[in-house]
């Protein structure tokens, strides 16, 4: 897999002047909420620190922790596959719902089996998956793919939303309120939540000590998906564990505060393996690499792994907040995709997307684990210019280096410029100027260099 | 007080008029500032770019130029707190300047005079790396016959980003007409910060409008002398 | 022993990493509120959450109970096998959930049940499938949750409940359901709709 390079694909989105506009008010909605909740609590910095380190914990004790996992939720009476990537992730879920003769399963939404292109997968093994979270059925009813991680539909409005169910799944609606078009999906889903034989998850978080899995949400349809099928499957990446059932005392606080700006979302549903007389009788749970662990080989990088998918970074981000989610290429959007899509798939596969940020640090500011977005940043830049090998950037580059080492050549290079700009200065300034840097001048002027430096009128003082 | 000045490598070529004001203010209150004339840049560009190797030869150089001063002071932010994280032993003692003015040396008035309505763009750099908190307002503050005016959105990205301005033009660009749109909406005759490099940005956006609004360094206005 | 699970390990296993230090816990793990103010806390809380809050004494649940199912209309009720009897509202069928199948459960007008603990910052009540709660699909299917909290069950912050909550998982591998108001969605523009798949009513009764 490869992501198309990030400055075209935002160019086209920004160019979508309604994904704009509604961007930007989803996105100051939830940031405000989510200000506005975390002013609440005293001890969000000490809450931001727990989670932190706990995850810094977990990395640091990972294979021992899946084991401790594997074990308990073994025998609480789950069954525990694990898969090197998602082709082999893929493959097990198909593989459980052949065993049930299965050809429907309900799905929560999530994030992993996006990643994976899970109902592609058992779309070929003749499964049709349904998504069963509102915005996510609204884009598989349209063959669209997430554009923001908590509101994948984000970018798209009510009369969209409205015309779009009266060609699928509620012929001839007419009203586009939300509580309609909810209730109109909540009639299509009922039916098949009621009749589904297999459920698909992903989940937030897994405890080693109890073997416990959780998901966390909104509408119901997790838990629908999670305990009304006799059969449950649910995929969890390898970072998702917290060490212990205690931890939930921070992450529960963390996750729906920053996420959705909520004190707490509606439903959370933890479940240690099989209970009898009450819900799925056959449990299954999917541990996937899928990259993890290349991620984990990177020591300054691998604090991408601490994530929680709480979106808080897409929604103060600059860049985020006028391209959308999509140019991002992948579906871990806007800053935490930028530091873990290339991670996750090679650098040489996402090169474009270290650079797609102004480097403002609003992401590190809110990020509810503390992942140092700027910093890992940085390091993926040096990691895609090593990738890149010679290139005429490198060598301009290393140009300018060598001019900065030395006062005397920069004095040069300040001569030159002043000369090599005379033809596109007027009046201090510069309106026009030829490639790589006609992208500057495409929108603002450029301040020409000064006819006195501030040396000269230093040593002329 | 003997203060070492870093002017940067924008602000020598582009922005003389910043550093001559640094010197202004400073030597208004009384301090000797030495412009060393052996520096160049502080790495920042590289750093940002992908080069680290290149960026800690930079800052390596700067350190031993700017090691023996009391103080150093720049009127930029983002070169500040870069020198800060990767010169950690001389970090105490570099300073952006309105932070060298309020929390070192504890002045508020600098003596300006600037009769005009201005809007303050915290840059994200300073209220993020360097974490100058609310230093240049208590100076403007003092500014005679200055009126403050607020701006919307004052924490956003103005969208500059170093090399992203140019590899990342179509979003840079859209970024930066939010934070023009603001500013103009404001009402103010110029708009300031701490930053060249994000002066460059919004002044740059601020004339291709050609609206009569200007970018102008904190500095400058604090070396003003206006009469109404 | 799968190949997948050797290479996945051994992958890890290879990644030279330092051990982490025990992360530092410094935030608030109790309360400081008196009781009286966690319960008006509690109930303001769950209310902000659009919950329907009624606060009752101990002996007046059952009728504030049957005001409740009067007011929604709701007649075949279902209940988990063990709710207590004092709690059982009079005039209206309840029908034990054990007894119902999936499509039962879909006939049903609304459930009653206690709860486990409850945590008065959040709002939050948490349901841990024990015989007066019954099993998870009773209190997701039929339209109308009622739930019965009592005064002493409901604690001031989220990680008092968790460290009540440990024991039951780790002892009895108890399913737990976190409910903080009515299911709902913002997936619209970013409107809230109340009710999506879940119970689109909610009604806590604070009792005591």
């Amino acid at each position: 897999m490869k992501v198309s390079p990030f400055p075209a694909a935002a160019e086209h989105e920004l160019a979508n002047v309604q994904l704009r506009r509604n961007l930007r008010a989803a996105t100051d909605t939830i940031q405000s909420k989510r200000a506005r909740v975390v002013a609440e609590l005293p001890d969000w910095e000490a809450l931001r620190d727990a989670g932190s380190e706990i995850k810094a914990d977990v990395l640091a004790r990972l294979d021992e922790l899946l084991v401790e996992f594997e074990t308990a939720a073994t025998a609480a009476g789950a069954h525990v596959h694990w898969a090197r990537d998602g082709a082999e992730a893929g493959a097990i879920v198909a593989r459980i719902a052949r065993e049930h003769d299965v050809d429907e399963v309900v799905k929560v939404k999530s994030l992993t089996t996006d990643e994976i292109q899970l109902n592609d997968v058992l779309a070929t093994a003749g499964v049709r998956a349904i998504e069963t979270d509102f915005a996510e059925l609204i884009l598989q009813l349209d063959g669209d793919w997430s554009s923001h991680i908590l509101v994948p539909a984000i970018h798209r409005n009510r009369t969209e939303i409205r015309d779009l169910f009266a060609r699928t799944i509620a012929p001839g609606i007419v009203s586009d309120d939300p509580a309609d078009l909810a209730e109109a999906s909540r009639v299509y889903l009922r039916e098949r939540f009621l009749r589904a034989k297999m459920g698909v998850s992903g989940a937030n978080f897994g405890i080693a000590e109890t073997g416990t899995v959780c998901v966390v949400e909104s509408e119901g349809n997790g838990r629908m998906c999670t305990t009304l099928p006799p059969v449950l499957v649910s995929i969890l990446g390898i970072e998702k564990l917290l060490p212990r059932f205690d931890d939930l005392e921070v992450f529960l606080q963390l996750l729906p505060r920053s996420s959705t700006g909520e004190r707490m979302n509606p439903y959370t549903s933890l479940w240690t393996g099989v209970t009898s007389g009450d819900g799925p009788q056959e449990l299954h749970i999917v541990l996937l690499d899928n990259g993890r662990t290349r991620v984990l080989r990177d020591e300054v990088g691998r604090q991408a792994l601490h994530c929680i998918r709480c979106s808080a970074c897409l929604n103060v981000c600059p860049v985020y907040t006028r391209t959308g989610g999509h140019a991002y290429g992948s579906v871990y959007p806007g800053p935490i995709g930028a530091i873990l899509t290339p991670q996750l798939i090679g650098i040489e596969n996402a090169s474009s997307l270290p650079y797609a940020s102004t480097l403002c640090g609003a992401c590190y500011e809110v990020c509810p684990v503390k992942i140092d977005i700027p910093r890992v940043l940085l390091h993926l830049r040096a990691e895609a210019v090593r990738a890149r090998g010679r290139s005429a950037e490198r060598l301009t580059m290393r140009i300018v280096g060598w001019t900065f080492e030395s006062a005397r050549r920069f004095t040069l290079a300040q001569r030159v410029a002043r000369t090599a700009q005379t033809p596109f200065a007027r009046g201090g300034l510069v309106r026009r100027l030829p490639p790589p840097l006609s992208g500057w001048t495409r929108s603002r002027d450029l301040r020409a260099v000064a006819k006195t430096s501030f040396r000269s009128w230093w040593a002329g003082r | 007080m003997r203060i070492g000045l870093f002017v940067t490598c924008l602000g020598d070529t582009l922005y003389p008029e910043t550093g001559r004001a640094v010197v202004t203010v400073l030597e208004r209150l009384g301090h000797e500032v030495v412009f060393p004339a052996e520096q160049t840049c502080c790495g920042q560009l590289h750093a940002n770019s992908g080069y680290p190797d290149e960026a800690l030869k930079l800052v390596r150089r700067f350190e031993s130029i700017f090691g023996s001063y009391d103080a150093v002071v720049s009127p930029s932010s983002s070169c500040v707190g870069h020198v800060r994280e990767l010169a950690p032993e001389l970090a105490p003692r570099v300073f952006e300047l309105s932070e060298l003015l309020v929390n070192r040396l504890g002045v508020e008035d600098v003596g300006a005079s600037f009769p005009h309505r201005v809007a303050y763009h915290p840059t994200c750099h300073s209220l993020r790396v360097t974490k100058v908190g609310d230093a240049p307002l208590r100076l403007l503050r003092n500014v005679r016959g200055l009126e403050l005016v607020p701006l919307e959105r004052a924490e956003e990205c103005c969208g500059f980003g170093g090399t992203f301005a140019v590899k990342n033009a179509a979003t840079s660009s859209a970024i930066l007409a939010d934070k023009c749109d603001a500013i103009e909406a404001s009402g103010a005759g110029y708009c300031t910060a701490v930053d060249g490099s994000c002066l460059l940005q919004i002044g740059g956006g601020l004339e291709r409008r050609s609206g009569g609004v200007r970018a102008l360094h904190l500095a400058e206005i604090l070396a003003a002398t206006e009469s109404a | 022993m799968s190949d997948a699970r050797t290479e996945v390990l051994a992958r890890i296993a290879a990644i030279p990493r330092e051990p982490a230090p025990e992360p530092s816990r410094d935030y608030r793990v109790s309360g400081e509120r008196s009781a009286d103010e966690v319960v008006e806390l509690f109930c303001t809380r769950a209310a902000d959450y659009r919950a329907e809050v009624v606060r009752v004494d101990a002996a007046a649940v059952a009728t504030a109970i049957v005001r409740i199912l009067a007011a929604h209309g709701a007649q075949r009720v279902g209940i988990g096998p063990g709710l207590r009897s004092e709690w059982r509202p009079a005039g209206c069928e309840l029908v034990d959930e054990s007894a119902l199948d999936v499509a039962g459960l879909d006939r049903l007008d609304g459930a009653i049940t206690g709860c486990t603990v409850a945590v008065a910052e959040t709002g939050t009540i948490v349901l841990s499938g024990s015989p007066e709660e019954g099993r998870r699909a009773l209190t997701l299917v039929p339209d109308l949750h009622v739930c019965v909290v009592m005064r002493e069950q409901i604690v001031e912050l989220l990680p008092e409940g968790i460290r009540l909550l440990g024991p039951l998982v780790r002892s009895e591998g108890r399913p737990l359901t976190l409910i903080s108001g009515p299911s709902a969605t913002s997936d619209i523009e970013l409107d809230r709709v109340e009710g999506v798949h879940g119970p689109r009513r909610l009604a806590v009764v604070v009792a005591g």
